[in-house]
């Protein structure tokens, strides 16, 4: 589209100069004044400070956490998925509802929904008591808190692109005598593939990310239930700026890497989308 | 149509269950547990741990804020995707990269970099000083962090919409005379309207419970830059869950209203929230 007329030419460089103030004020500034300010305490000093006890122990418990996520995200993503989009039955809208609710709610106070019930004097304590399970403080506790923050991921995106390529595919397998198991491996699984690894980017972006569970679920005890992202916050508390800053970069650039990822699975997605409806 | 053909097998149907348990004992329970407690001793007791100075304070604090966050929100962040759209801007696709970087950097860590940019420390911090302007510890802080985490929101509500924007409809518009003005009053303002709302929508929604980016740079200053979020940790942390509770009762209920508008929104729009 051209542009036509010579006012609109003043309006459109305010325009962009008003985008551009803003980006940088908010997202680009501050990212930048990350790697200097890392810079001015020094690079080595930041990530010596990594290199300790705590600090890697901190970051083995976040990368058990993606493990976790990942595995299980990418299975009751896909499930419920197919389920939402293929099936039809009772509580189904609601299921879809349920897989979307963690986007919307504080994961604060989601946290203090699962203390209530397994914190001290929580209505589930007497049942743990028997099992023997100690969830507050302890991994499980991470465990839960990360799991709730990443469900919507994988479920939103394998379905969103289930709806869009239709089930004609995976109904003429059916006929020509695929067993289920067949027809999700050989059609479903292939054409769901980007979606799905665009679902566990973000979910590991979002592990990485979480916090707000994390600490009140976990409690972020030093070697134990310390993530990567309660570190920081200890540090900072604790005036270690180095290793704050050291690990903060680290997280900053793991999540440009998982950007690069993301807009690469994007563009697949819209690549595979695309070439189905041109006949 | 032929639906019976993949009318699901006994084990997928075992799957669904499993699914569905799984589901609604992670998102359900304990959802329900906070609405429950705060319930729990009556809606005199529910008023009354709602309406302390510091609780009321800090729900106003974040009220206010997520409403300026959304409202700054929807214009910015429209604003972004005209530009992102219509124009051939140099660097366009490392612009529309950067945009998603709010959804995969943890939020703590963008706390972390506004304090630093925005510090004492900072020259940018403080010639902004000198000036009398206060962001670190300050409510401008939040408002910058929250604008930070809910930037990709309305950009990408409304960025598709205007995609689909009939060129013929805008050619109209300027051959009947019309000025750029009216052209977007017109052509542009009713189709984006429905997708920027949705988007500043969710702003405000995950403004409501932001909680990692604020707490290093506000400070959590009682009465001063305590948010609700922060609030409500501070509560639990000192054991008194029934106050935490009463709080993110009604907190949620607000997030939960939020969040059926903007669906009813996106759903009208066919956008979907930014956070996929």
């Amino acid at each position: 589209m051209t542009v036509h007329g010579k006012p609109s030419r003043l309006g459109r460089m305010a325009l962009i100069g008003i985008v551009l103030t803003y980006l940088g004020l908010i997202l680009i500034l501050p990212l930048l004044g990350l790697v200097r300010h890392t810079y001015e305490v020094g690079f080595g000093e930041s990530f010596l400070a990594l290199l300790d006890e705590a600090a890697l122990d901190a970051l083995l418990k976040t990368l058990y956490l993606i493990v976790i996520a990942v595995v299980v995200n990418a299975v009751v993503g896909t499930v419920g998925a197919i389920s939402i989009v293929r099936h039809r039955f009772w509580g189904r809208s609601l299921l879809s509802a349920f897989f979307d609710l963690p986007l919307a709610v504080s994961p604060v106070m989601i946290g203090l929904g699962f203390v209530l019930l397994i914190g001290r004097g929580g209505l589930l304590e007497p049942l743990l008591q028997v099992l023997d399970l100690k969830v507050m403080f302890s991994f499980w506790g991470l465990t839960i808190g990360t799991l709730f923050v990443t469900l919507p991921f994988t479920m939103r995106e394998v379905a969103y692109v289930l709806e869009e390529i239709g089930s004609q595919e995976e109904e003429a397998a059916t006929t020509l005598g695929a067993s289920p198991f067949q027809t999700f491996w050989r059609v479903t699984l292939p054409n769901i593939r980007f979606a799905l690894g665009y679902g566990l980017l973000m979910t590991v972006a979002r592990t990485v990310g979480e916090f707000g569970a994390v600490l009140v679920l976990g409690g972020s005890i030093s070697g134990q239930t310390q993530t990567a992202t309660t570190f920081i916050h200890d540090a900072i508390e604790e005036r270690k700026l180095p290793a704050a800053y050291g690990m903060s970069l680290t997280l900053a650039a793991l999540s440009i890497c998982l950007l690069l990822g993301l807009e690469w699975a994007k563009k697949q997605r819209k690549l595979k989308l695309s070439g189905r409806h041109t006949p | 149509m032929s639906a019976h053909a993949l009318a699901p097998t006994r084990s997928e149907k075992v799957l669904r269950g499993f699914t569905l348990l799984y589901v609604a004992g992670l998102v359900l329970v304990p959802l329900l547990a906070v609405l429950h407690f705060s319930l729990l001793d009556g809606a005199a007791a529910l008023f009354e741990r709602i309406s302390t100075p510091v609780a009321l304070a800090s729900v106003w604090l974040t009220t206010w804020t997520a409403i300026i966050v959304a409202v700054l929100n929807v214009l910015l962040g429209t604003a972004t995707a005209w530009v992102l759209v219509r124009y051939k801007v140099p660097g366009r696709a490392l612009i529309s990269a950067v945009i998603d970087l709010p959804l995969a950097i943890p939020t703590l860590v963008a706390g972390v970099m506004l304090a630093i940019l925005y510090g004492p420390t900072s020259s940018l911090g403080q010639s902004l000083e000198g000036f009398g302007i206060h962001i670190v510890f300050a409510p401008l802080g939040i408002i910058f962090a929250l604008l930070f985490v809910t930037l990709p929101f309305v950009v990408r509500a409304v960025e598709p919409v205007l995609e689909e924007v009939d060129p013929a409809e805008e050619e109209a518009a300027r051959l009947l005379g019309a000025g750029p003005f009216t052209t977007f009053k017109t052509v542009f303002l009713p189709a984006i309207l429905p997708a920027a709302l949705s988007g500043g929508i969710r702003s405000l929604g995950r403004a409501l419970g932001e909680f990692g980016s604020l707490v290093v740079i506000s400070g959590n200053i009682p009465f001063e830059t305590l948010t609700a979020p922060t609030y409500i940790f501070g509560e639990i942390e000192s054991g008194a869950p029934e106050t935490a509770a009463a709080v993110s009762g009604v907190l949620l209920m607000l997030a939960l209203a939020l969040h059926a508008f903007a669906q009813f929104l996106e759903r009208r729009t066919g956008a979907r929230h930014a956070t996929s």
